[in-house]
């Protein structure tokens, strides 16, 4: 391990993860020798350079979100898996046919920025069947059009997951479709109102510059057909919420929006079919087009941090393989049914509650329990829909789908904790609401004390007082400022999903994390090895590596840096260990039983799980594996106390582990063995007080409290569900980002503040000079526009990095 | 001055061709993504000439 050493400080020319075993994976990359971290890298970097895309290297911009080496793990039994997706009942629900050609969506999992896609659409299109890969930036989306009968699917997504990424079937979702369908028609009144508003501003020029009066009117009434659309079409949907939000009897800034373009805009039609003095046509779709664009740039951000949700529809627990005597059936797993026998296969996860009939494994429940060590199982245990099965075959009789499943039973509790949460109120909403109730009586009284000039007069003058204090600056300053934060945060790898989570980051009094997969990485890692005999530790440690080569039990992922002996006729006995021959002996690892044939004791009571590598029963070396601790846990936990934010750990682990780790990471109030329910009732305690606890957490056990807490942060390994009821989540594995989202939210809460003053400010210097007559409306509709802009370009800072 | 009487119209009937025009692109989902075509022009243009240069090493080990 001596050369290992001295290139301690290497990083991994693929992931970019420090690595000690550089020189042992180097990949020659354009006659260079690059290090890699692990075996996956390895391969992911040789698949690369063989398909000649080694480009991929010079364009990317960030490294890549997940870590090949798990991939490689679950080489064994993911191409299994992939072949489910063959199958014509699961292609049923997101393959269409065209002809011999078949077109399917896929998610991608791990794509990190443009050059990803570039990655997977070459890779794909080298392949011959493959017609068309178009990969969609935005949404991680593949559309795949291929020639089924060259090749099954379950090759070109095993082409996908050779490059690092993971693929999953996608089939849009009714809200899904809905989210599109406002995207495209946002869009539309966009472009309407933009065009609108050019040509409407040609045509006015020469109004405002003069001309004879027959022309004159005819350019009024061009303008007026131009902004018929404009108004119908694009403003429409300022005038369904202002409408909406009346019958609510609840003000809001669309209400002054609406009132101003439709009396501007009826004003002006009067004034070109009487020859009124002035018309404003222009005011009325500049208005309306900087209000859209707003809107746009707010809506483009949401749909953006939906997108982490979607990637959620991944579709393994949806298929099932039932067996009919000695047939196998794949059904989707909606179609289960109690009764039903099913086989379960390694590497795949249990589709409904059940009991085993027959076979031996060990099932991985870390998502339900927080247990980060498999289960073992067999005949006559029960086995929750949801988890993992990990290392044999197993077939089940099913007891519980649907609504009875143990699954269901948390996501009830689930849907409890999120109908009590405490709602949290924000600053510009009730701002913006007086503030309308101010200027729609400020309105009405001018035009009051104007009438008797005149009600065209009073008309105009109340009309300039709306537009010059439409809120226009106001209905900006918080969305824009949020818009930025979010943007520059998701780079850091931070996503948010919801828009008030800036504004309650700021005032954290605590924060709670769950322990498995959150503090810690949720797998096992080498962490000691004691040699008993003449063999060297290293030596020990080669051998046990080439036995866990040949295994995808998750003690094999601890080993998988390591090249590994080539060990023969390796057999693995389900939750007790593994054998094989090196050199004409029998060597097995695993618990001490099966080891050496009977129970012994380990060295030393540290925590984790010991075990035995032995050779023909002699005991040859003491391993213990834990999990270990993320490597930005402590600066997060430090940076935390730095702003006397309190902390707590609520694990679902029994064992004093949860206890160590806290004495580690300096964290005081620790609980241990707590149940779904238990977690919320104590951050329930905490509301009680009046606390306002963020929840960060990774499992299913965690999503009661993550839809509870005031709010959540899920992991980027977290599970489906815990993802989905997160309000934000981290995109890499560094912990440390909250600090940066602590960081930016109170910036954010400035900047907001600063915009909210300016445009009150503005507003109220505005208001008394338009009340008084003095500002014709095209004026207000500039100076409105130059307010919005400042505002929007002092949102616009929160995008730079710190810190480059 | 009269000829507005004929220009202002035909500028109407080219707007709205240019809409309809626009309209269309946005159902046939053209602008459905809006962040990877700005990148996927730049590395396209590369991979020609990493084409050549690939083929060109493989001659050599030939």
């Amino acid at each position: 391990m001596n050369i290992a050493a001295s290139h301690a400080t290497q990083s991994c020319f693929h992931c970019g993860e420090p690595t000690n075993e550089g020189e042992r994976w180097a990949t020659q990359i354009d006659g260079q020798w690059q290090p890699m971290c692990c075996p996956g890298c390895k391969a992911v970097a040789e698949t690369i350079v063989a398909s000649g895309l080694k480009d991929y290297y010079r364009h990317r911009t960030d490294l890549p979100e997940l870590s090949p080496a798990e991939f490689d793990s679950q080489d064994l039994s993911a191409r299994d898996t992939l072949k489910m997706y063959d199958s014509a009942t699961v292609q049923q629900q997101f393959v269409v046919p065209h002809g011999d050609e078949r077109e399917a969506t896929l998610i991608i999992d791990g794509i990190s920025c443009a050059a990803c896609a570039w990655l997977i659409e070459h890779r794909l299109k080298q392949l011959a069947s493959v017609q068309q890969a178009n990969l969609n930036l935005s949404n991680h989306r593949l559309t795949l059009r291929w020639n089924n009968q060259q090749q099954p699917l379950s090759e070109l997504m095993e082409a996908i997951v050779r490059l690092g990424y993971k693929p999953a079937p996608f089939s849009a979702t009714e809200q899904e479709a809905q989210r599109n369908r406002e995207s495209r028609q946002a869009i539309r009144r966009l472009a309407v109102a933009g065009i609108g508003m050019m040509q409407v501003m040609m045509l006015s020029v020469p109004i405002y510059v003069g001309m004879e009066l027959q022309h004159e009117n005819f350019m009024r009434i061009a303008a007026m057909l131009l902004t018929f659309p404009v108004v119908l079409f694009s403003a429409k949907p300022f005038f369904d919420a202002a409408i909406r939000d009346l019958k609510t009897r609840h003000l809001t800034m669309d209400v002054p929006v609406s009132l101003a373009i439709l009396l501007a805009f009826t004003a002006s039609i009067w004034s070109t079919f009487n020859q009124g003095v002035e018309v404003y046509f222009d005011s009325v779709c500049m208005f309306t087009f900087f209000l859209l664009l707003g809107r746009f740039l707010e809506m483009r951000a949401r749909h953006r941090m939906g997108k982490a949700g979607n990637n959620l529809m991944t579709l393994l627990p949806t298929v099932a393989l039932r067996l009919q005597g000695e047939e196998e059936e794949v059904i989707a797993s909606s179609e289960v049914r109690v009764g039903d026998v099913l086989r379960l296969r390694p590497g795949q996860s249990i589709p409904a509650d059940g009991v085993i009939l027959s076979g031996r494994s060990s099932v991985d429940e870390a998502a339900l329990t927080g247990e980060y060590l498999p289960v073992s199982k067999q005949k006559g245990d029960a086995v929750i829909g949801g988890t993992f099965n990990v290392e044999s075959p197993m077939t089940m009789r099913v007891t519980a789908t649907g609504a009875e499943a143990q699954l269901s039973t948390i996501m009830r509790l689930m849907d409890r904790a999120q109908q009590e949460k405490p709602a949290i109120a924000l600053i510009a909403d009730r701002v913006a609401s007086f503030f309308v109730a101010a200027v729609l009586v400020v309105s009405a009284s001018v035009a009051t004390f104007w009438w008797p000039q005149g009600p065209e007069y009073a008309f105009f003058v109340a009309l300039s007082v709306l537009v010059v204090t439409c809120p226009c600056a106001l209905s900006l300053a918080t969305p824009t400022a949020l818009t930025a934060a979010t943007a520059s945060l998701r780079e850091s790898g931070l996503l948010i999903s919801k828009g008030y989570v800036l504004e309650a980051l700021t005032h954290i009094d605590r924060v709670v994390f769950d322990k498995t997969g959150t503090l810690t990485l949720g797998r096992l890692t080498l962490e000691q090895c004691e040699a008993l005999a003449d063999r060297s530790q290293d030596d020990c440690l080669q051998l046990i590596a080439g036995l866990e080569r040949h295994s995808t039990h998750p003690i094999a992922n601890a080993f998988r840096h390591l090249r590994g002996y080539s060990v023969e006729d390796v057999e693995q006995l389900a939750g007790e260990g593994i054998q094989g021959h090196y050199q004409g002996h029998c060597w097995r690892f695993g618990h001490s039983r099966y080891a050496a044939g009977e129970s012994l004791q380990p060295p030393s009571q540290e925590p984790g799980q010991w075990l035995l590598l032995s050779c023909d029963y002699q005991p040859q070396a003491w391993v213990r594996l834990n999990d270990s601790t993320r490597k930005s846990a402590p600066a997060l936990i430090e940076g935390l106390k730095r702003r006397d934010i309190a902390i707590s750990l609520l694990t679902g682990d029994p064992s004093n582990s949860g206890q160590r780790l806290a004495a580690e990471l300096g964290i005081e109030d620790v609980r241990s063995g707590q149940s779904p329910e238990n977690k919320l009732e104590a951050v329930r305690q905490w509301q009680a007080q009046g606390q306002r606890v963020l929840m960060v957490g990774d499992g299913i056990n965690d999503v009661p409290v993550l839809a509870g807490a005031d709010l959540s942060l899920a992991v980027n390994e977290a599970s489906d569900l815990a993802k989905t009821n997160a309000d934000c989540m981290l995109t890499n594995g560094h912990l440390d980002v909250i600090l940066q989202g602590l960081e930016r939210a109170q910036m954010t809460r400035r900047i907001i503040r600063q915009n909210i003053a300016w445009a009150l400010g503005y507003n109220l210097v505005a208001l008394p000079v338009a009340a008084a007559g003095l500002v014709p409306p095209w004026a207000a509709a500039i100076g409105m526009s130059l307010s919005s802009l400042l505002v929007v370009t002092n949102a616009l800072r929160l995008v730079r990095q710190p810190r480059g | 001055m009269d000829i507005i009487y004929v220009l202002v119209p035909l500028s109407l009937v080219l707007l709205s061709g240019a809409i309809a025009i626009f309209f269309w692109a946005v159902r046939s989902g053209q602008f459905d993504d809006m962040d990877s075509p700005a990148s996927r022009i730049l590395f396209d243009d590369d991979e020609q000439g990493h084409d050549a240069e690939n083929n060109n090493q493989e001659q050599h080990r030939d």
